[in-house]
């Protein structure tokens, strides 16, 4: 049987591919490689070995690519930047064959190629680390690493000790210790992730795509990327590093596109840029113009919770929400913020405390006592749970309302349900073919609307937000903006949570921090910066003690899940 | 650290992989066994009929249909589907089969081949609408085993065809030494599947496209294709069966095979495969068709009428479901 292509150490004669045995040489760093890569006798070429050009993709109700135009210089690693929905994880499934593009030509090495499926896209050399983990739990690590490339044996059998043998090397190789023989389930996700790295590097691709690598894993694990990435550079092959965490892009990159509102904006070398300059570029407008002016004074306290308590998850929160004001939940990701929120509103249960809405408590568990003393959450994931996608507008808007559209018999009052939709559809501007469009068919931005217009028309006097922002576009996201501050006006209490520092820091008037299942801080408005609530929310000042509390979020987070 | 993480870590230390041996994991790992073995155990002791040769030998002829279809039905339900046709399609085989023998007089080799063929391009069309049109494989099937069913009716006139020659009732009836004919195809067929589902690059393609579609498609698997393989694996097994059955009982019965698919999809849940695909293994479903074939054996032996019989095997089936369940939550 020939071996799979592309697999690591099967193929000892090649040059320039790595070698699955550690060598004993330290690692160049970033910086020195570039340094005795350029001026040194074999600089890299200049020539692109891929381009794409004139891409466009659409998907109904959004373009997510518009005519966009990208290439790729060996040798060099070259950092996607852009807002959520910018487009530069479509234009990298489009390279990795996930998706096709409507228009558009991708050439490499001069050549015109077609990438139609995930297939292709391999065997031309391209390999992705998906942003979205993609295991198959029920297999080995082993089977993982090796999906679709088994190793086989004389007999066309499935190779099992030769398979574990590679992918031991290739563990040790990334520098993981983890025994290949291990179900994909037992792992944490910091150690999948570095499965999936591994996946990637084996390939022994010459385009590498790593679309948010480091979500997930240690600062020491980033450590260990970072060499890796410096030794696929320095044997001349591409990677492509997509990330929103700025001093990782200036560490590794060597240039830097950026992308907005699905446009190509332009490639900068990254020791010609700084900071600022690229998140102007990525952003294109001031954050003051993004945030409503709030000019309205707080009244009573509407939503109050007292010492709320879910054993191993959060412990003793307290707080108070007056109308008309905006309260920021600040925290890391795990920090247990949206486990707070689910329990005030009753989606999850909590062992003791106490929430009371207008004075009154709230008795019993469940939802429906939080909408009858009207209190709405929009949840973090509108397509999971924030929207039924397989029933229109109208039913979506009318759903949290129904028990009160209905009569005793439980008939529901069609009519008053179809003047509400209305009435809301057209106050937030959604943009849909009509009450019976089926939601599935709108942009994110219009999704996020249906949602806020559901609640809306329970005439809530609490509402909680739960990254009401995520993945919708610039202009959408400034629209919700303006309807959330416009609910607070008319003497709504509302909650936010959000994981983006600017929305947050617009945003409150207040903002509670979190840490680890406890509330660690309240800081008004005008005393919030950016540092201040980091400090808070890891617990340390400080980059580096910023790092060593990463690690612990990431081993809290195993525990948690 | 906080408490909560303390806590928290604390609690899965004790479960965990790594972990010291625990007699609640090793029970729950292999429960299907041992309650097969209880159920043996205690069969033996209640009446003296039950453990001796004749019987053990009775109950695996008795299992080795259900168990053939069950491997085919192990590996659909593997990729996320599930095949209602089965027990027509081996209807629909086995009259195609009589009237083979008994109207054209075609060599028994070639007739074998045939009543193969004909599952298989059955099973095929199932994995076609499947695969490839993406349509639901609960409809899907249930279509074709409306269909399936109708056409062997057509093609049988609805009357049983029979008589069948001598030699062929061997391949349902006869024994190698003391062995059965229809338990060695059964265990022959259940080689091939642990063959196919843990050797060949197929079989590894079979768990990564119902444990995660998306990551079997991104590694360059193509997920249509695995998912046609299981149907028409499943199909072929079925015009496999059709041999056995309609040589058993020595006639092309139109009626033939009802409910098999329900007995096939239970051996395979009871053998801890997960309808939502990926997870299962082929020992599993042969430990599940086993403890079905005891079961009805041991009710049979202790006079139990079989309205009783169908009562228990539904509370089997629940039971063995709650506790697969409560060994993924654990």
């Amino acid at each position: 049987m020939i071996p799979p292509p592309g697999l690591p150490g099967t193929d000892e004669t090649s040059p320039g591919t790595p070698s699955l045995t550690p060598t004993p040489t330290p690692t160049p760093t970033p910086a020195e490689a570039r340094e005795s890569g350029e001026p040194g006798g074999s600089a890299p070429p200049r020539t692109p070995i891929l381009e794409m050009s004139g891409i466009c993709k659409s998907f109904p109700g959004v373009q997510a690519l518009d005519n966009v135009d990208f290439r790729l210089v060996p040798g060099r690693v070259h950092a996607l930047m852009g807002e959520n929905g910018a487009g530069k994880s479509t234009l990298m499934r489009i390279l990795a064959g996930i998706d096709s593009p409507d228009e558009g030509t991708i050439t490499m090495d001069g050549r015109r190629i077609r990438l139609e499926n995930p297939r292709q896209a391999i065997d031309l050399g391209i390999a992705m680390i998906h942003q979205e983990l993609s295991p198959v739990l029920e297999m080995t690590v082993a089977e993982n690493l090796f999906l679709g490339r088994e190793f086989l044996n004389r007999a066309g059998l499935i190779d099992y000790k030769t398979m574990r043998a590679e992918a031991g090397k290739l563990l040790r190789y990334i520098g993981v210790d983890l025994d290949p023989g291990r179900s994909m389930r037992e792992l944490t996700v910091s150690q999948m992730q570095m499965v999936e790295i591994a996946k990637a590097v084996s390939h022994r691709a010459n385009i590498i795509i790593m679309d948010e690598p480091t979500s997930a894993i240690t600062a020491k694990e980033v450590e260990r990327l970072f060499e890796i990435i410096g030794r696929l550079r320095s044997e001349n092959k591409c990677v492509i590093y997509i990330t929103h965490k700025m001093d990782e892009v200036f560490a590794i990159s060597d240039e830097i596109t950026v992308f907005r509102d699905g446009r190509y904006i332009g490639t900068y070398e990254t020791s010609s840029i700084n900071e600022m300059d690229l998140i102007r570029l990525m952003v294109a407008r001031d954050l003051n113009e993004m945030f409503p002016e709030k000019t309205h004074g707080h009244g009573e306290v509407r939503l109050k919770v007292s010492n709320l308590t879910r054993k191993g998850v959060f412990r003793d929160i307290s707080f108070e929400v007056r109308a008309g004001e905006i309260l920021g939940l600040a925290g890391l990701v795990g920090a247990g913020r949206t486990e707070v929120v689910e329990s005030v509103f009753g989606v999850a249960p909590h062992d003791s405390g106490s929430v009371e809405v207008d004075g009154r408590p709230l008795k019993g568990r469940g939802t429906i006592r939080s909408i009858k003393k009207r209190m709405g959450l929009v949840t973090e994931d509108r397509k999971s749970s924030g929207l039924v996608l397989t029933m229109d507008v109208q039913d979506n808007i009318a759903l949290p309302s129904l028990w009160k559209l209905s009569n005793a018999l439980g008939l529901v009052r069609r009519k008053k349900a179809r003047l509400i939709s209305r009435e809301f559809t057209e106050s937030l501007r959604i943009k849909t073919a009509g009450p019976n469009e089926l939601v599935r068919n709108l942009s994110g931005g219009n999704q996020q609307k249906v949602i806020l217009a559901k609640w809306l028309a329970t005439k809530p006097v609490v509402m909680i937000f739960d990254e009401p922002t995520r993945g919708i576009d610039v202009g959408a996201k400034s629209e919700i903006y303006k309807l959330i501050v416009n609910m607070a006006a008319e003497g709504v209490a509302v909650v936010l949570i959000s994981s983006e520092m600017k929305e947050i820091l617009g945003m409150s008037d207040r903002i509670m921090v979190m840490r680890q299942g406890s509330c660690v801080a309240f800081v008004d408005r005008r005393e919030a910066t950016q540092e201040l609530l980091l400090l808070h929310a890891t617990g340390v000042g400080g980059r580096q003690a910023r790092e060593q509390t990463e690690e612990e979020i990431v081993l809290a987070k195993e525990g948690l899940i | 650290m906080g408490e909560a993480l303390n806590v928290s870590r604390g609690g899965r230390g004790g479960s965990g992989p790594e972990g010291s041996f625990s007699w609640k994991q090793f029970l729950l790992k292999y429960n299907i066994i041992l309650i097969l073995m209880l159920i043996c155990l205690a069969l033996s002791i209640y009446t003296n009929r039950f453990l001796n040769q004749e019987n053990l030998i009775n109950i695996t002829r008795q299992v080795s249909i259900n168990g053939i279809l069950a491997v085919g039905m192990t590996m659909v339900v593997l990729t996320g589907g599930i095949d209602l046709s089965v027990g027509s399609l081996v209807a629909l085989s086995g009259v195609v089969t009589a009237v083979l023998l008994r109207d054209h007089h075609m060599a028994i080799p070639m007739v074998v081949v045939v009543s193969v063929l004909v599952g298989l391009v059955m099973g095929s069309l199932n994995g076609y609408f499947v695969a490839y049109c993406r349509a639901a494989p609960f409809v899907v099937t249930l279509a074709m085993m409306t269909a399936a069913r109708g056409m062997t009716y057509v093609y049988s006139k609805g009357r049983p065809i029979s008589p069948l020659p001598a030699d062929f009732l061997f391949l349902g009836k006869g024994n190698l030494w003391i062995v059965p004919i229809p338990v060695i195809i059964f265990f022959l067929t259940f080689l091939l599947g642990v063959l196919i589902l843990r050797h060949l690059r197929i079989g590894r393609y079979i768990y990564a496209v119902g444990g995660n579609e998306t990551a079997a498609v991104v590694s360059g698997i193509n997920a249509k294709r695995v998912k046609l393989f299981a149907y028409c694996f499943s199909g072929l097994l079925c015009g496999l069966a059709a041999i056995i059955l309609t040589a058993r009982v020595s006639a092309g019965l139109p009626q033939a095979g009802q409910s098999y698919e329900l007995d096939a999809i239970a051996a395979t849940v009871i053998g801890g495969t997960s309808l939502a695909g990926g997870r299962g293994r082929l020992w599993g479903t042969l430990v599940g068709a086993l403890l079905l074939g005891v079961v009805n054996n041991g009710l049979d032996l202790m006079e139990i009428t079989s309205f009783y019989q169908q009562i228990v095997k539904g509370v089997i089936i629940l039971g063995a479901v709650l506790l697969d369940s409560k060994r993924h939550s654990a």
